[in-house]
C-alpha cells in the first residue's frame, strides 16, 4: 500500500535499466518499496538496476524483458510484471523512451516509425493494461514520463518531442478518466537531463542530472498535482516559451 | 452496493471498495461469508487508512443501531454503529456518561473498540475496552458473544484489533454517573517542556482527567511551552443552576477545501502565539462545559479540510515512564526541523489492559497533527520511529499512515499472539484492511 507520503510498497517500472528511472528506483526503494519488478530490454543492466534497488532496501526485486519496438508485447509485459508483484502493485512508472538523433533520421520512414513507437505506442498499448489491472485493484498510481520536449516541439527533435506530445495529452485526458477509480495518474515532464540518453548534448539551460528528478517525484508523488515539472522552474519557463512567436522560438532553441 | 472513494480523517490515501451497510448480524455473516477481503468501518475519525479496503467490501456499521435502557447500575448495551454523540445525547439528561471519550464524539463504539480508544482519564481509568462488559462479534467462523470471561483471548485481541478479527455487531459498558454537564477545570501555563511534565508526574494523579497543548514550534529556552488543563466532573453543589443537556450540534463548518500551504510553519506560529497567550497563567475551579472541555474540534464541522487537498498526518507515539527524554527529543527534532505542528497533546498513560494490539502503555504519549508538504516530513518521522522504538515505545495504529512494516513487530510484541487468534476465527485472512496490507499486519505471505 501506498502511505500518506505517496511513497509505494511496491513499483513496476517499464523501461527500467534507464538512468531516470533507475535514479527514481533508489529513492523509492530507500523509503518503503519492498517489492520492485524492472522491465526493460537489456538484461544486464536490467541486472543492475534491481541490485541497485537491493542495495538501496527493496527486499523482493525481479526482472522482465521486452522489447518496446512491439506493441503485440505490451499487455503481455504488464501482466508478466504484475504477477512478479504477486500484490497489490503501488507504483507502475513508465519510462520507456527513445531518442536517436533526428537529423540522420528524419527522411527514414521507418526510423521515424520506430521512434513513434518506442514513445508513443507501445506506451499506450501499455497504459491500457495498466488501467484495467489497477482500477480493478481500487487503488493504485501511474508516473508516465514525458519530457518538456513535449510542451513546444523544437525543429531538432520533433519526432520525439511529437511522439512525447501525444503520449502527454492521451495521459490528461486518461487520468481524467480516472477520476473517481483510486487511481491517479501524474505526467513527469523534466527538462534536458544528463543521462545516457543525452550523452554528448550540451547542456541547456536548466539542465539537471537524474538525482533531482528523483527528488522532485518523490516530493511529486507526496501531492496531488498531475504534473511534476522537473526542476519545477520549467513550470513557468514553458508558460512563456510556448507563446513565443515561431521566429523568436527557432532563433532560440535551434541556434 | 455501492463504490465509494474512502479516506481516513487525515485525507491522505484514497482506496474505493464497495460499502454496504448491514443491519443485524445476519446480514454482517453473509457479506463475510461473500467477500473475500472485508473491514468494517464507522464514522472514518481514524486518521490514516485503517477502515478502507481497496478493491475490497467496506462494511459500514452505521445501521447496526439501538440502544437498550441504562441500568441503575449503569450497565448499557448499545449497537456497534451508535456514535458516541448519540450515545451521549441519550445519556446525559440521564445523568450518565460514558466512561472513556477520545478527542471528538463522532466515533462508532464499534471504532471505539477496533481502537480502544483513550482520553484524558487514562491514567486512572485505562482505555476504552476495559469498560467493556460484553459484546457481540461476528467472524468468518461465527458468531459470538465475548468478554473479560468468555472467549478473554478473542476479546482481547479485539480490543484495539483494528477490526481485523471481525464486525462487532453490539457492545455492553458500564457508564459513568454524572450529577451536572459542567467539568470543574483548572488551567496552568508552563514557560517549558520540562515544567508541565513534572507537574504532571508529581500531580496528575490528583486530577480525573488531565492534558497538556505543546506548542512545537518554539525554540530555544521556551521549547515544549505548554498549557496543563485538568479537571473533574462538576458535582450538583459545585455550580449555581446544575443542568444535564446533551451536546448541541456543531454551528460552524468548513464549507470546502482551503489552500493547501494554509497551515505552515508561519500560521502555525501565529496561531501557536495566540493560543498560548489566550489561555490565563493560572485559574483554578473554572466550571466548563462537557463539550469544551472533551470536544472542542467537534465545534467545528469537516475541520479536517483546513490541512487542504494534500491533507495532514498524525503522530501519535507512546513512550514507558522511564523515557520521558524521548518526548523531549521527539519535540526538540521537530521544532528544530522547521515541520509544522499544530496542536500537540501531551498525556499520560496509566496501566495498560491486556488487549493485543492496544496501543497505550504506561508513561506517555504525544499527539501531534502535521500537514502533508514539507519535504522534510517523511525523514523526520522515520527517525522519530527510531527514536521511540529504541525508547521501548509504539506507534498508534488508529493515527497511522506512514509506518514502515518492519517496525511493527518490535513495537507491538503481542502481534504473534494476536495472529494466533486471527487465524483461529479467520482462517482464510477475509478480514484485511489497507492498514494490515501496508502494515504487513496480517502477513503478506498468508494470502
Amino acid at each position: 500500500m501506498e502511505n500518506a507520503f505517496g511513497q509505494p510498497q511496491s513499483v513496476v517500472v517499464l523501461g527500467g535499466s534507464s538512468d531516470i528511472a533507475r535514479a527514481i528506483t533508489k529513492k523509492l526503494a530507500a523509503a518503503r518499496a519492498h517489492t520492485v519488478v524492472l522491465a526493460g530490454r537489456n538484461q544486464e543492466l536490467l541486472n543492475a538496476a534491481a541490485s541497485d534497488a537491493h542495495e538501496y532496501g527493496a527486499t523482493k526485486t525481479d526482472t522482465v524483458l521486452f522489447d518496446a519496438e512491439d506493441a503485440s508485447n505490451a499487455a503481455r509485459t504488464v501482466t508478466e510484471a504484475f504477477e512478479k508483484v504477486g500484490d497489490q502493485v503501488d507504483l507502475v512508472i513508465i519510462a520507456v523512451g527513445l531518442l536517436e538523433d533526428q537529423l540522420s533520421i528524419e527522411n527514414d520512414a521507418q526510423a521515424t516509425a520506430r521512434m513513434a513507437m518506442v514513445n508513443f505506442t507501445w506506451p499506450v498499448a501499455a497504459l491500457a493494461e495498466i488501467r484495467r489491472r489497477l482500477v480493478a485493484q481500487g487503488s493504485g498510481r501511474i508516473l508516465v514520463i514525458s519530457s518538456v520536449a513535449s510542451i513546444r516541439i523544437r525543429r531538432s527533435a520533433y519526432i520525439y518531442g511529437g511522439a512525447k506530445a501525444g503520449l502527454d495529452r492521451l495521459c490528461d485526458g486518461l487520468a481524467d478518466s480516472l477520476e473517481g477509480t483510486g487511481v491517479t495518474l501524474q505526467l513527469l515532464r523534466p527538462g534536458q537531463v544528463r543521462s545516457r540518453m543525452t550523452e554528448g548534448q550540451h547542456d541547456v539551460p536548466f539542465t539537471t542530472g537524474v538525482n533531482e528528478v528523483a527528488e522532485n517525484v518523490m516530493r511529486g508523488l507526496g501531492g496531488r498535482d498531475r504534473v511534476i515539472w522537473s526542476p519545477p522552474i520549467l513550470r513557468y519557463v514553458f508558460a512563456i516559451l510556448r507563446h513565443l512567436p515561431a521566429p523568436l522560438w527557432r532563433k532560440i532553441m535551434d541556434r | 452496493m455501492t463504490r465509494a472513494t474512502l479516506y481516513g480523517w487525515g485525507r491522505t490515501t484514497p482506496s474505493i471498495a464497495e460499502v454496504l451497510a448491514p443491519a443485524s448480524e445476519v446480514e454482517v455473516a453473509a457479506e463475510l461469508a461473500r467477500s473475500r477481503g472485508v473491514i468494517a468501518r464507522g464514522l472514518g475519525r481514524s486518521y490514516g487508512d485503517a477502515a478502507q479496503l481497496s478493491g475490497g467490501v467496506v462494511l459500514s456499521n452505521l445501521d447496526l443501531g439501538g440502544v437498550s435502557a441504562i441500568s441503575p447500575q449503569g450497565v448499557v448495551t448499545v449497537g456497534a454503529g451508535i456514535s458516541i454523540d448519540e450515545l451521549l445525547a441519550f445519556a446525559i439528561p440521564q445523568g450518565w456518561f460514558v466512561p472513556v471519550t477520545p478527542g471528538t464524539r463522532q466515533v462508532t463504539l464499534g471504532g471505539a473498540i477496533a481502537a480502544d480508544v483513550h482520553g484524558k482519564n487514562h491514567h486512572l481509568d485505562g482505555s476504552f475496552g476495559n469498560h467493556v462488559l460484553e459484546m457481540r462479534i461476528v467472524t468468518p467462523s461465527g458468531a459470538f458473544t465475548i468478554s473479560p470471561q468468555k472467549d478473554a483471548e478473542l476479546f482481547w485481541a479485539t480490543i484495539g484489533g483494528m477490526g481485523l478479527t471481525g464486525v462487532v455487531t453490539s457492545v455492553t459498558l458500564r457508564m459513568l454517573r454524572i450529577e451536572t454537564d459542567q467539568v470543574i477545570v483548572d488551567t496552568e501555563r508552563f514557560p517549558d517542556l520540562e515544567g508541565v511534565m513534572s507537574e504532571m508526574s508529581r500531580r496528575d494523579a490528583e486530577y480525573q482527567y488531565s492534558v497538556a497543548w505543546v506548542d512545537c514550534m518554539t525554540r530555544g529556552a521556551h521549547m515544549g511551552r505548554a498549557i496543563l488543563t485538568r479537571g473533574r466532573h462538576a458535582a450538583a453543589n459545585d455550580v449555581d443552576a446544575p443542568t444535564l443537556k446533551a451536546p448541541a450540534k456543531p454551528r460552524l463548518f468548513v464549507p470546502f477545501d482551503a489552500p493547501s500551504g494554509l497551515l505552515n510553519s508561519l500560521s502555525v506560529k501565529v496561531f501557536n502565539e495566540l493560543w498560548f497567550r489566550s489561555a490565563p497563567k493560572h485559574q483554578e475551579n473554572e466550571p466548563q462545559s462537557l463539550s469544551s472541555f472533551f470536544h472542542p474540534l467537534d465545534g467545528v464541522r469537516d475541520w479536517n479540510r483546513l490541512y487542504g487537498r494534500r491533507g495532514f498526518v498524525q503522530y501519535q507515539l507512546s513512550v514507558p515512564d522511564s523515557a520521558g527524554e524521548t518526548v523531549t527529543s521527539a519535540i526538540h527534532r521537530l521544532s528544530s526541523s522547521g515541520v509544522a505542528s499544530f496542536l500537540a497533546v501531551l498525556k499520560r498513560f496509566g496501566p495498560a489492559n491486556p488487549g493485543m494490539l492496544s496501543f497505550p502503555m504506561p508513561g506517555w504519549t504525544l499527539a501531534l497533527d502535521l500537514p502533508v508538504g514539507p519535504d522534510a516530513l517523511p525523514q523526520v518521522l522515520d527517525d522519530l520511529d527510531e527514536l521511540v522504538l529504541s525508547a521501548g515505545g509504539r506507534i498508534y495504529f488508529a493515527k497511522d499512515a506512514r509506518l514502515s512494516p518492519d517496525k511493527v513487530r518490535a513495537m507491538y510484541p503481542d502481534l504473534d499472539k494476536f495472529l494466533e487468534v486471527k487465524n483461529r476465527v479467520d482462517p482464510e485472512q477475509r478480514l484485511m484492511s489497507d492498514l494490515a496490507r501496508r502494515l504487513d499486519l496480517v502477513g503478506r505471505q498468508r494470502r
